[in-house]
């Protein structure tokens, strides 16, 4: 039986294969509740991470033709990034569970040997409550940092914070 | 609906710790707290398929809309993609990028002093064929200095990325070459504990892959996370 391939940085020049487009999910031409997914990732000095690589992908919308349900963004020289997709609806979770709407993310980056993966959910969404994830996790600073919050109509902010105060649940999948 | 199968945790020692002192930017970039182990859902095991009309290949980066050919060694890297149970992952896309044959990449933030090759930008894209096979045309990059330390070089590498079939298989890494001295310096790739992982990372040599009067080949196999154990059956 063969043992998974190592990882290693995407390094600062990961732009190299970048297609801004793909930061649109909805560019070849979905319908739906189109949505921003906005953040800024800060490291454990607080400042701001440009040059990370990161990648969406949501299994509701079902992908096809029209979305492709991944899409990839920049964090810009102010630690930014900014994605337009289809605000995905609840998911079948394990068992008869549910999973409330969510997004998965993987950030790449310089300094990171691998990618870092977590989930931005949406502030309000009333199956928040008996989501599988969220309800597993008591402390409920800790749960809002998987949890975006409104800013401005159709603008939904998650900042990322890699280290320290704030510091982000990561998930190990 | 029935649960979807589990991908299998990574091997002991075959990846990287996120805290790798001495690649000084993870310092203040990995998590102090462990990450939350999930269960695997629709989210985990499903992933996205690019289409070839989308997203076209590009196999030999040697040459460029210029139409003039790169300068450098021209080489081939070719290799099978399979999963942990020795399947083949077929149809998937590979990107690949890369410093020149100076060891400069073609981006405005690479301010090495080694000169920019105008015909070689230095970035393709190809898919595996039904047999997980892949291969790429392109130059031998050179080794560059970076400013972890002092007298810091990166080992001559090329960067890939792999999707496979889901979320979790993604997979970024680093191929990197025989015998070169630069690899017990370097940080990045002696964060991998397990040597033999380590190893893995290295291309062979591989005269089968070679083309007469053309260019050097190299093998460089990859293997992506398989799937667990089939769950009980109900």
């Amino acid at each position: 039986m063969g043992i998974a391939t190592a990882s290693q940085t995407i390094g600062p020049y990961w732009h190299l294969i970048e297609d801004k487009d793909w930061a649109d999910l909805t560019r070849f031409g979905a319908t739906g509740d189109k949505i921003v997914l906005t953040g800024t990732i800060f490291d454990g000095d607080g400042k701001p991470c440009p040059d990370t690589c990161v990648e969406i992908w949501q299994s509701d919308p079902p992908t096809s033709d029209t979305f492709p349900g991944f899409g990839r963004a920049n964090s810009d020289a102010t630690g930014t990034f900014r994605l337009t997709t289809i605000k995905p609806g609840p998911v079948a979770g394990l068992g008869n569970a549910q999973q409330a709407p969510h997004i998965a993310i993987c950030l790449l980056g310089r300094g990171l040997m691998a990618g870092l993966v977590t989930r931005a959910y949406f502030a309000g969404d009333p199956l928040n409550a008996t989501d599988p994830l969220l309800s597993s996790i008591e402390d409920p600073a800790l749960r809002g940092t998987l949890i975006a919050v409104a800013d401005g109509p159709g603008v939904w902010r998650l900042d990322i914070r890699l280290q320290g105060d704030g510091e982000t649940v990561f998930l190990d999948v | 609906m029935s649960d979807p199968i589990p991908f299998r945790p990574y091997a002991p020692g075959s990846q990287p710790s996120l805290d790798t002192p001495d690649y000084v930017t993870t310092r203040k970039r990995h998590p102090l707290r462990a990450p939350i182990k999930i269960p695997h859902t629709v989210t985990e095991t499903t992933g996205p398929v690019f289409s070839q009309t989308h997203f076209p290949p590009s196999v030999d980066l040697t040459i460029n809309t210029t139409g003039q050919k790169a300068l450098g060694e021209r080489i081939v890297v070719a290799g099978t993609i399979l999963d942990e149970d020795g399947r083949p992952v077929p149809h998937t896309m590979v990107e690949v990028w890369q410093a020149n044959a100076t060891g400069r990449y073609d981006h405005p933030g690479d301010q090495h002093d080694a000169p920019l090759d105008p015909n070689f930008h230095g970035a393709g894209r190809v898919y595996t064929d039904a047999n997980g096979r892949y291969r790429i045309v392109t130059i031998r990059p050179g080794a560059y200095p970076w400013p972890n330390h002092h007298n810091a070089w990166r080992p001559t590498h090329i960067h890939f990325s792999y999707f496979g079939p889901a979320f979790a298989s993604r997979l970024v890494t680093q191929m990197y070459f025989p015998g070169d001295p630069l690899l017990a310096f370097d940080p990045i790739f002696n964060a991998i504990p397990d040597t033999r992982a380590r190893d893995r990372l290295i291309a062979a040599f591989d005269m089968d892959i070679t083309e007469a009067d053309y260019a050097l080949g190299y093998r460089f196999d990859v293997v992506l996370r398989g799937r667990g154990a089939t769950p009980m059956e109900a």
